[in-house]
């Protein structure tokens, strides 16, 4: 069964293309990267997929629903409810703590609950560092918050754009271990990388080339899998 | 969590949050202090303006009319209607007594003079005639030939307390007259004493017309009788008084026949200045409805205080003398709306480093907010938990800024009226009230600009 699909979507900026007709599904559970060089469509996609923003034209189903017509309200809703986000720069809220900015998201969805908010945290093996503030934490370390932030309100669907960007290999490779539990718990995901190691861990890579799709890569197979 | 965000963005940003508290108590130390200045300098000013004049003339009813009529100087050749001088302590039982500073009656008599000068020269000091009458200096009484230059224009005595003691009915006692109303006068020499019924106090104009000096005997003469008095001060008041006599009020009553009576009496008070109640009620107390009527007796309105002294003076007319009751009316509107002025531009420039504050801070906040708004805050929360931090802000600042502006107010009050402002509490709730309404004023282009917001714009992650 299909959670997200994309039918034929354009988003115009002024006179720039920045997505043209794209297709796409993304069935429950999977995991999928997004690659291409630098202007391809990569963020303008996430952010159509992550109700941040909405297409020129064509529609976006996300569990079933057509979140295309949905009033800047509504995708507010749905952004709390269905989608957990992941950033390249964090987005840690500067004055409150590690357990403090994973709650925030539990505030805006339902009720704060200190106890499950750090248990998320060990689950990205950040329990000790709870009371820090962000600048007190190493990128790694800030980026784990950002994922426990994003897992909080188990969200059906994950996206990230560039998660690695600003890690080192170290860390990196904690954050893809942390991806993998994500996907073995049956969670689906969305990465946006320019990583090719990070994007041969998704079962198929999407490379955007002009905003449009140029191919679609289907990483298990290619691995023998 | 509500609050743990709010605390956290108060206390871990500290310097931001200071400055618009500062900004704040910038605004509200002034408000204040303009505002407790405002509120207490009706008393201030009218303490000041007192020194410069009587503010009522009670004056018996026909002689009142006479001069409402023909606008004729109340004189003894005038009227013969006068009030009793046993009942002028009364003036200091009526329901705004605290408020009555000074009062003095007069009684004046047109006379004519000799004088004695200490050198041994004897001149008629009024009218044309420069016949010698035969009279030794410094007797008590001469004979009756000074009044053979009667008929020659007179000279003005008035009879009044200097510093007259007084027991009231009440049982109290005072010294009141206008030594202490006339404080402004310029006297060489000696101020006359109400136990010392020959001395005189000759004012400035006739003083050098007629060569008179302190130490010299003058003779009054009218209506056959006469008396002498020793000249123990020369005074310049500045205006027509410059040209007349003033000795105590028993020797122009017993010169003149007239034992017991004065023609008009001066009072100095405190008053409100008027406003519409009060002019309305000038015109004709009438007119009020009770409450209105209560409302204007219990208030130091000078119409009220009138009203009330002619309440306990018999068939007497008290009227405020109007140019000063007036000009003190204006000047304290002025003033106060002068500090009007300045509490409003103070806060308008509070509002405006408030907003260009707060913008500053929602600006530099744009990624959190759009954060908030991607993990699904909608715009009330988010405008609230903004709004919250601000105003707890504003409180913090509001309340160093009320404290700052009671010191500012003293010393307004100290550097201005020389006496301390009174602090009134009804102008805590007023500074809050307008601290609420220019913070929120000044909150709301960072509110506009944090509903424009868009968190995808924000959060660069395209
Ligand atoms: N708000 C906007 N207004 C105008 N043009 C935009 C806007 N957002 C994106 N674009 C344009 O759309 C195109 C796609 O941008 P997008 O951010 O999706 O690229 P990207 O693939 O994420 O690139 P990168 O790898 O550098 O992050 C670019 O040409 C960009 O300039
Ligand atoms: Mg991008």
């Amino acid at each position: 069964m299909n959670l997200l699909e994309l039918k034929d979507i354009s988003k115009i900026y002024g006179n720039v293309k920045a997505l043209q007709d794209i297709n796409l599904e993304v069935s429950q559970g999977e995991w999928l990267s997004i690659m291409g060089p630098s202007g391809s469509g990569k963020s303008t996609m996430m952010n159509i997929i992550g109700c941040m923003d909405k297409p020129s034209n064509g529609s976006v189903i996300l569990d079933g629903a057509d979140i295309s017509k949905e009033s800047a309200r509504g995708l507010t809703d749905i952004r709390r409810d269905k989608i957990g986000l992941i950033f390249q720069q964090f987005h840690l809220i500067s004055y409150l703590t590690a357990l403090e900015n994973v709650m925030v998201a539990q505030y805006y969805h339902s009720m704060p609950d200190e106890k499950e908010a750090l248990e998320a945290l060990d689950r990205v093996g950040l329990g000790e560092r709870a009371k820090h503030l962000p600048s007190q934490l190493s990128g790694g370390e800030q980026q784990r918050v950002c994922i426990a932030r994003a897992l909080i309100n188990y969200p059906m669907l994950i996206l990230a754009d560039e998660p690695t960007g600003n890690l080192d290999e170290a860390n990196e490779s904690i954050v893809l271990d942390i991806f993998k539990q994500m996907h073995a718990d049956g969670r689906t995901i969305i990465v946006v990388t320019h990583d090719p190691e990070v994007a041969l861990q998704a079962q198929r890579t999407v490379v955007l080339e002009h905003g449009k799709v140029a191919r679609i890569i289907n990483n298990e197979q290619d691995t023998g899998r | 969590m509500f609050w743990r965000m709010i605390s956290g963005a108060l206390f871990r940003q500290k310097g931001k949050m200071l400055m618009i508290a500062f900004t704040v108590a910038l605004g509200a130390s002034l408000a204040t202090a303009m505002l407790d200045v405002m509120l207490d300098v009706g008393d201030k000013v009218n303490q000041e303006l007192k020194t410069y004049g009587a503010n009522i003339n009670v004056m018996p009813k026909g002689a009142s009319l006479l001069d409402d009529l023909y606008g004729v100087e109340e004189g003894a050749g005038v009227s013969n209607q006068y009030l009793k001088e046993e009942e002028l302590g009364r003036i200091k039982t009526i329901f705004w007594a605290f408020n009555i500073v000074d009062f003095a009656p007069y009684l004046d008599a047109n006379v004519d003079v000799q004088l004695h000068s200490n050198a041994g020269s004897v001149t008629a000091a009024s009218g044309t005639s420069t016949e010698t009458s035969v009279s030794s200096g410094g007797s008590t009484s001469s004979g009756g030939s000074a009044n053979v230059a009667s008929g020659t224009a007179g000279v003005e005595l008035v009879g009044t307390w200097f510093s007259h003691h007084l027991e009231l009915p009440t049982g109290e006692s005072l010294d009141t007259g206008i030594k202490n109303m006339k404080s402004w006068w310029d006297v060489s020499g000696e101020w006359p004493r109400d136990d010392q019924p020959t001395s005189a106090l000759v004012g400035s104009i006739l003083a050098s017309q007629k060569g008179i000096d302190v130490g010299d005997t003058l003779t009054a003469s009218t209506q056959g009788r006469q008396q002498d008095f020793t000249v123990v001060g020369i005074f310049n008041a500045g205006g027509e008084e410059d040209e007349q006599v003033y000795v105590p009020l028993l020797a122009v009553q017993q010169l003149t026949g007239r034992a017991g009576l004065v023609s008009s009496v001066e009072v100095s008070a405190l008053t409100t200045p008027d406003n519409e109640l009060s002019r309305r009620a000038a015109q004709n107390p009438k007119s009020l409805s009770i409450k209105e009527w209560e409302t204007w007796y219990c208030t130091a309105y000078v119409s009220a205080i009138s009203y009330q002294i002619e309440e306990v003076i018999t068939d007497s007319v008290a009227k405020p003398i109007r140019q000063v009751a007036e000009s003190e009316g204006a000047i304290l509107e002025k003033t106060q709306l002068l500090m009007l002025l300045i509490t409003v531009l103070s806060l308008v420039g509070a509002a405006l480093g408030i907003s260009n504050l707060i913008t500053a801070s929602v600006m530099e906040r744009s990624r959190e907010i759009g954060l908030l708004k991607a993990l699904g805050a909608h715009n009330l929360p988010i405008s609230w938990l903004v709004l919250a931090e601000i105003l707890i802000t504003a409180v913090v600042g509001g309340v160093a800024g009320y404290f700052a502006g009671i010191g500012f107010a003293q010393i307004i009050g100290h550097s201005v009226f020389g006496s301390a402002i009174d602090v009134k509490p009804m102008v805590i709730p007023l500074v809050a009230v307008l601290i609420f309404v220019v913070t929120l004023a000044g909150s709301i282009p960072s509110i506009r600009l944090l509903l424009r917001l868009r968190p995808a714009e924000v959060l660069h992650g395209r």
